[in-house]
């Protein structure tokens, strides 16, 4: 929700060196922007949907000795997590390699 | 040999290592000392902020509030964990980036203002000191009930092992002994529980044995439709059933997950990596870690109330095992023979039930309910230890840099030199120690509430105004900053008036939209975003070089 918030209110860019890398840290932004959206929607079905919302439903499928809704709400949605974190990880250092080699002649000032 | 001989001896063992590290560790730089001069490795921050995150109350309360909780104690095992995503995609990455020492640096910086500093500084020094009272208390409760040490004692010891390291080492004095904790207390964990599940079902890992079939001796049948169908003999409600409001376990669990991405301890373990990469990949590992314990949970939870149900219902009082006697001794068991007849009646009717078990002592009595070796027992007092220990020493050291570095250096006394500065933050934290170490002797009544308290206030002040930092270059200082204050102040407010002010009136039909004040930082951190945009719309946007600040953050790690 914050991120569609930033979304909307960005109406201004600022130019730093040329327009080159400009250019390329708004697709570099844009893209990782959709990774986290597309995984924070997975976060919110497994956590808020499958463990609260539509607990009840699920629990009608048995999964061996567990109702599967009460599976999620306690343990399932924490491997869950945990594999998200992952796929972020894995995926923001590719972007971060694609990124990084077509514009990368300025300095980091930061470190 | 008796459980006290292991105590002592694993105490004295941990203790000693601890202290090793800390004499290996020592520092000369506010590098160092604030952020391990940025040289700690992934798997180490991640086993290092597994350890500042899981407290007394992970180690100790949660098995036990769930096993008394049944399904809905999924707010604390999602809530506690799913913050981490938070943490991972929102904060941590972009705060490294950023690159300086404390929150509070980060949104002076970001907002260009000294009141937003020391708003910060504020509600970092509050959350912070509402959370290590609580592990102070932890430590001294374990000292006190496994080694008959007066509570006052316990408390001092653990204040000085604390103190010795987080004094010498700073940052990196701790991230090193947190992981050497993170160790001793997943391993006390563990065991019992693998010994319990391998009891019960056969099953050498919890995660399955708690959905598998008990052994013959147990009665057969799988584990959660035999504890249903107990519960509901008994006149409780079945385990696996919901008891609260979806609403309610909806803003408590997000409430929980949106205050553990905001709490300024976790925050700047993400500050002591060598980079965004390592930031990333060491919410990862943490989560890992944090995940054995939390799937491990709720399977003790179950496992132990099948047990006590086991062991007391009906059985004659004189009958009763060892354990049984000691903990009622403590106040944390009561049995009242209510009908006379010599028998423990447990039930779910307020009127005929004769027993009462404290949440608190389940973790801590389990190994002994199951009739676990005496080293085993001692284990958990170890882990108790750890797990009180690495959260206060996290904490302290937020509240030494709030001190030395957010109020002197950056905000009243820029002239200072890094030497004095050092000097000032060791000052800080003894003073916080021995400040943390007196509450924990002389808790206020209302410490358990107070907590609660601790997350929402995270909740509703640092994570939306973090994250809108990152996420929205137009916010300004002065939406910033009112966001900031409506969050706090409204959770504040609320929490005060329900548990505080009018407790009798804190019920689900005076609730606003049914939300208890545990779950209240949610609505406070809404509240905070709304604010915060509104105002900003109408001020103007940000200097030029705030904004470059701002680009900067997001664009990729140069090596």
């Amino acid at each position: 929700m914050c991120t569609t918030i930033a979304a909307t209110c960005e109406f201004r860019t600022i130019t730093i060196g040329d327009d080159m890398p400009e250019r390329n840290d708004d697709a570099y932004w844009k893209a990782n922007i959709r990774l986290v959206l597309s995984l924070l929607a997975v976060w919110f079905i497994v956590s808020f949907g499958a463990g609260i919302l539509f607990v009840e439903v699920l629990d009608n499928i048995r999964m061996g000795g567990f109702k599967f809704g009460f599976w999620m709400a306690q343990q399932g949605s924490i491997f869950v997590f945990i594999v998200l974190i992952f796929v972020y990880i894995n995926r923001m250092d590719k972007l971060d390699e694609r990124y990084r080699r077509s514009g990368s002649d300025r300095e980091d000032s930061t470190q | 040999m008796s459980v006290q001989f292991w105590t002592f001896l694993f105490v004295i063992l941990t203790f000693g290592l601890y202290i090793g590290i800390a004499i290996w560790s020592r520092v000369r730089s506010t590098q160092d000392f604030y952020v391990a001069g940025k040289h700690v490795p992934p798997i180490a921050n991640g086993m290092a902020t597994a350890a500042d995150w899981m407290s007394a109350a992970s180690f100790i309360s949660m098995a036990g509030l769930i096993s008394f909780l049944g399904r809905d104690g999924a707010f604390y095992l999602m809530g506690w964990t799913g913050g981490y995503v938070l943490l991972a995609l929102l904060l941590a990455p972009y705060l490294r980036k950023f690159g300086k020492y404390t929150v509070p640096d980060f949104i002076g910086d970001r907002y260009y203002s000294q009141t937003a500093r020391l708003t910060a500084v504020f509600c970092a020094i509050v959350i912070s000191f509402v959370y290590v009272c609580g592990q102070m208390q932890g430590a001294g409760i374990v000292f006190s009930r496994f080694l008959e040490v007066d509570i006052v004692y316990g408390v001092m010891i653990g204040m000085a092992i604390v103190f010795f390291y987080a004094v010498l080492g700073g940052m990196k004095g701790i991230t090193y002994t947190q992981v050497a904790q993170y160790c001793v207390l997943i391993f006390a964990f563990m065991v019992p529980a693998i010994f319990i599940s391998i009891l019960m079902t056969g099953q050498a890992i919890p995660q399955i044995g708690f959905g598998s079939q008990l052994t013959e001796a147990f009665g057969g049948g799988y584990l959660l439709d035999r504890l249903d169908g107990l519960s509901e003999q008994l006149g409780f409600p079945a385990y696996t059933e919901g008891q609260r409001s979806m609403q309610d376990m909806f803003f408590i669990t997000a409430a929980l997950m949106i205050g553990t991405a905001g709490l300024p301890h976790v925050i700047i373990r993400f500050f002591t990596v060598p980079g965004v990469r390592e930031a990333r990949k060491s919410a990862g590992y943490a989560l890992i870690f944090i995940a054995i314990l939390y799937t491990t949970a709720p399977a003790v939870a179950a496992f132990a109330r099948t047990n006590l149900i086991n062991t007391v219902d009906n059985v004659e009082y004189s009958a009763m095992p060892e354990w049984f006697n000691k903990w009622e001794a403590t106040g944390l068991i009561t049995f009242e023979d209510r009908n006379g007849d010599g028998l423990i009646q447990y039930t779910g009717n307020a009127a005929t039930n004769e027993l009462d078990v404290n949440r608190d002592i389940m973790v801590l009595a389990n190994p002994e309910i199951a009739e676990l070796p005496n080293w085993v027992v001692a284990l958990v007092a170890a882990g108790g230890l750890a797990a009180a220990l690495s959260t206060a020493a996290g904490l302290l050291l937020v509240i030494s840099s709030a001190v030395s570095h957010d109020l002197l250096k950056r905000a009243y006394m820029p002239e200072i030199t890094e030497k004095e500065e050092l000097l000032f933050a060791r000052m800080s934290i003894f003073m916080a120690v021995l400040v943390a170490g007196y509450f924990g002797i002389n808790p206020p009544a209302y410490v358990a509430q107070v907590v609660a308290f601790a997350f929402g206030l995270a909740a509703a002040s640092f994570f939306p105004a973090i994250v809108m930092g990152i996420f929205q270059r137009r916010m300004n200082r002065h939406g910033a900053v009112a966001g900031m204050i409506a969050g706090f102040g409204f959770t504040a407010l609320y929490i005060i008036y329900f548990r505080f002010v009018n407790p009798a009136v804190d019920n689900a039909e005076n609730w606003l939209f049914g939300i208890s004040p545990e779950g209240i930082g949610s609505l406070g951190a809404l509240l905070n975003l709304l604010v915060a945009w509104t105002v900003c719309r109408f001020t103007p946007e940000p200097p030029a070089e705030v904004q470059a600040l701002v680009a900067e953050i997001r664009r990729p790690e140069v090596d």
